[in-house]
C-alpha cells in the first residue's frame, strides 16, 4: 500500500509556542488513521496542517516537509484551494451553513465552477447516498440546514466534503458531539468511505479507534510518540507512554 | 432590639428608593407623552393637502413643504446610495481582510470618536470641503452626512459581521473556497441585518439633521427632479423647520413639519426593531 501524505521533521509553533514538534509520519492511501492523545497534544492542529487550515490562524510558523501524493504543500506554486479540495475536512461541531440541503452539498462544487444544474443534481444525491442520509433528506432538499438533527447535520457535512470528490478526508472528533445511535452511523459511514477515500480522524475515544482505524498515531505534548497498525498499538504498544495513555493511566 | 431597627431603617430606606425611582419613571413618562401629544395636536390641524403637494410663493404668500419633502427624499437617497458601499466595503476589509489587529483598533476607535463629534462640526468641515467647490446644494449636504454616518454603517455592519460563526467560515474554506467567495457567500448574508439597522438608524440621523445642512445644503424651497434637486441648494424638512419657525415665525407650518418628523421617527424606531426581531427569529431557527 502506498503512502498519500508523507510529514518529515515538522515542527508548528503558534507564536512562541510550540505545538508540534519533530512529527515525521507516513500516512497510507485508502486507509482509516486515527489520532489518539489527551487534550492539547496537538492533534488538531496537526490535522489542520495537512489542509493548510492553518494559514488562516495569524501568527503560526511551520518547519519541516510535507508532501502529498510527492508535492509539497507548501510550495509557492501550490493552489491552496485545490490542495483543500483534494484534502477535505469535517469539523467537530456540525457546521452546515444556514441554507438549504441541496446548496450546502453543492456549495462546493460551485466553488470549483460546475454550475450545470443536471451535473449538481447528480453530484448532491451522489454525495448525500454516500453520506448515508440520501433517504432521510430526499424529500426536503430545499428546506434549511439548521433544521436537521446534529447527527443528521453532521453527516450532511461529511456528504458536503464527499461533493467536491476529495483523495482524504480529514475529521477532527466527528462524533463527539453526537449521540450513540449517531456516532455508529458515522463509524459505519466511515469505514465504507474508505474503500474510495483516505480517512484521517481525530478521537479521543479509544474504542472508536480500534472498531474503526486500521493505524492509529498517539501524541503527546506536541510530539508523535508511536505510529503503527491500531491492532498492534493497542495489543502490544511499543513506547512506555503509549502503554500508560491506552490503559488510561494518565490524559 | 437593635437588629429589629435596623431592618426597620432598611425597610423605609427601600421604600424611599423605590419611590424615587417611581417618581423618575413617570416624569421620563410624561414628559414624552407630552412632548408628542404638544407636537401631535399642534401639527396636525396644519396639515393639509394643499401644504403637501404645493411649494411656497410669495405672490400667493401660500406655504407649501412639497419642495422639501423632496429634498429630503433626494438627500437621504444621495447619502445612502454613497455611504452603503462605503462603509459596508471598509466593515468586510476592517473585519474580514486586515491583519493589523493594531491598526483595526485604531480605526474603530476613529470610528466610534467620530460618531460623537457634534454635528455642527461636520456642517463646517462640510462646508469648506464640498460647499466651497461645488456651491451649496443637496449633494454638498449629502456628501457631508456620508461622512456623518460612514461610522454608524461601518460599526453596525462590523457587529453584525462579527456575529457570523467562524466555523462558516471554517467550512467554506475547507471546501477550497477563496476568500472572496467565502465573503461573498457566507459572510455577508449573515451581515443583512446589520447594514439594515445600520440605514434605518442613519435614515433617522439624516432627517433630524439641521446643523450639518445649514451649512452645506443651504435653505431653498424650489421643486426639482432628482438630478436637478442635487446640485441646486434646498432645505430638507428639518432645515425647513427651522427656517419657518426661526426666520419666518410660521409656527402652524412649523408644527406640521414637526408632527410629519416626529410620526417618521415613530416608524423609523418600529422599523428598526421590526428587522431585528425577524433577524432574530432567523437566526435562532
Ligand atoms: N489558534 C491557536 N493559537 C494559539 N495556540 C493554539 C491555537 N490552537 C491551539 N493552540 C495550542 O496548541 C496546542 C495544541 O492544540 P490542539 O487544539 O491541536 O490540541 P488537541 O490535541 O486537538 O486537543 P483536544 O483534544 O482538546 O482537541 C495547545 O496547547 C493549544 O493551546
Ligand atoms: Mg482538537
Amino acid at each position: 500500500m502506498s503512502n498519500i501524505i508523507t510529514v518529515k521533521d515538522m515542527c508548528l509553533w503558534y507564536g512562541e509556542h510550540q505545538a508540534l514538534k519533530n512529527v515525521n509520519i507516513e500516512i497510507p492511501e485508502k486507509s482509516i488513521t486515527a489520532f489518539i492523545g489527551p487534550s492539547g497534544c496537538g492533534k488538531s492542529t496537526f490535522l489542520k496542517t495537512l489542509n493548510r487550515m492553518n494559514d488562516l490562524i495569524p501568527g503560526v510558523k511551520i518547519t519541516g516537509d510535507i508532501c502529498y501524493e510527492g508535492t509539497d504543500i507548501f510550495a509557492k506554486d501550490v493552489d491552496v484551494n485545490n490542495l483543500r479540495k483534494e484534502i477535505g475536512m469535517v469539523f467537530q461541531k456540525p457546521n452546515p451553513f444556514p441554507m438549504s440541503i441541496y446548496d450546502n452539498i453543492a456549495y462546493g462544487p460551485r466553488t470549483h465552477g460546475i454550475t450545470n444544474k443536471m451535473q449538481l443534481d447528480d453530484i448532491v444525491e451522489r454525495a448525500l447516498r454516500d453520506a448515508a442520509i440520501w433517504d432521510e433528506v430526499k424529500d426536503r432538499l430545499k428546506k434549511n440546514a439548521l433544521g436537521m438533527s446534529g447527527g443528521q447535520q453532521q453527516r450532511l457535512c461529511i456528504a458536503r466534503a464527499l461533493a467536491v470528490q476529495p483523495k482524504i478526508l480529514l475529521m477532527d472528533e466527528p462524533t463527539s458531539a453526537l449521540d450513540p445511535i449517531s456516532t455508529s452511523r458515522i463509524e459505519e459511514l466511515v469505514t465504507e468511505l474508505k474503500e474510495k477515500y483516505t480517512i484521517v480522524m481525530v478521537t479521543h475515544n479509544m474504542q472508536q479507534a480500534v472498531r474503526v482505524s486500521d493505524y492509529t498515531a498517539f501524541f503527546l505534548l506536541g510530539e508523535l510518540v508511536e505510529f503503527s497498525k491500531t491492532d498492534d498499538i493497542f495489543s502490544q504498544p511499543q513506547d512506555k507512554r503509549t502503554e500508560d495513555y491506552i490503559t488510561g493511566r494518565f490524559g | 432590639m437593635l437588629n429589629q431597627s435596623l431592618s426597620k431603617k432598611r425597610k423605609s430606606f427601600e421604600v424611599l428608593m423605590k419611590a424615587l425611582m417611581a417618581v423618575s419613571v413617570g416624569l421620563t413618562a410624561a414628559l414624552v407623552l407630552f412632548l408628542l401629544v404638544y407636537v401631535l395636536m399642534r401639527g396636525i390641524p396644519n396639515i393639509t393637502w394643499e401644504l403637501l403637494s404645493s411649494k411656497p410663493s410669495y405672490l400667493t404668500e401660500r406655504i407649501g413643504i412639497l419642495p422639501d419633502i423632496l429634498n429630503t427624499v433626494y438627500i437621504v437617497l444621495a447619502t445612502l446610495l454613497l455611504v452603503l458601499p462605503l462603509g459596508v466595503g471598509a466593515a468586510i476589509y476592517l473585519t474580514e481582510y486586515a491583519s493589523n489587529k493594531k491598526v483595526v483598533g485604531i480605526i474603530e476607535y476613529a470610528a466610534e470618536t467620530l460618531s460623537g463629534i457634534p454635528s455642527i462640526i461636520y456642517g463646517l468641515v462640510g462646508m469648506l470641503l464640498f460647499s466651497n467647490s461645488m456651491g451649496t446644494c443637496l449633494m454638498a449636504g449629502a456628501l457631508t452626512l456620508v461622512i456623518m454616518n460612514l461610522p454608524t454603517i461601518m460599526r453596525t455592519t462590523q457587529e453584525s459581521l462579527k456575529t457570523v460563526p467562524q466555523s462558516y467560515r471554517e467550512g467554506a474554506f475547507g471546501l477550497g473556497a477563496g476568500k472572496w467567495r467565502v465573503v461573498r457567500t457566507v459572510v455577508l448574508p449573515g451581515c443583512v441585518d446589520g447594514v439594515i439597522t445600520g440605514c434605518i438608524l442613519s435614515v433617522g440621523r439624516i432627517l433630524g439633521e439641521s446643523a450639518a445642512l445649514l451649512f452645506t445644503a443651504g435653505f431653498a424651497h424650489a421643486v426639482n427632479g432628482l438630478i436637478d434637486g442635487l446640485a441646486a441648494p434646498g432645505a430638507t424638512l428639518t432645515v425647513a423647520l427651522y427656517v419657518y419657525a426661526k426666520e419666518q415665525g410660521e409656527f402652524g407650518v412649523a408644527f406640521a413639519i414637526a408632527a410629519i418628523l416626529m410620526v417618521l421617527t415613530v416608524l423609523i424606531n418600529f422599523a428598526a426593531s421590526l428587522v431585528q426581531k425577524y433577524f432574530a427569529k432567523r437566526r435562532s431557527l
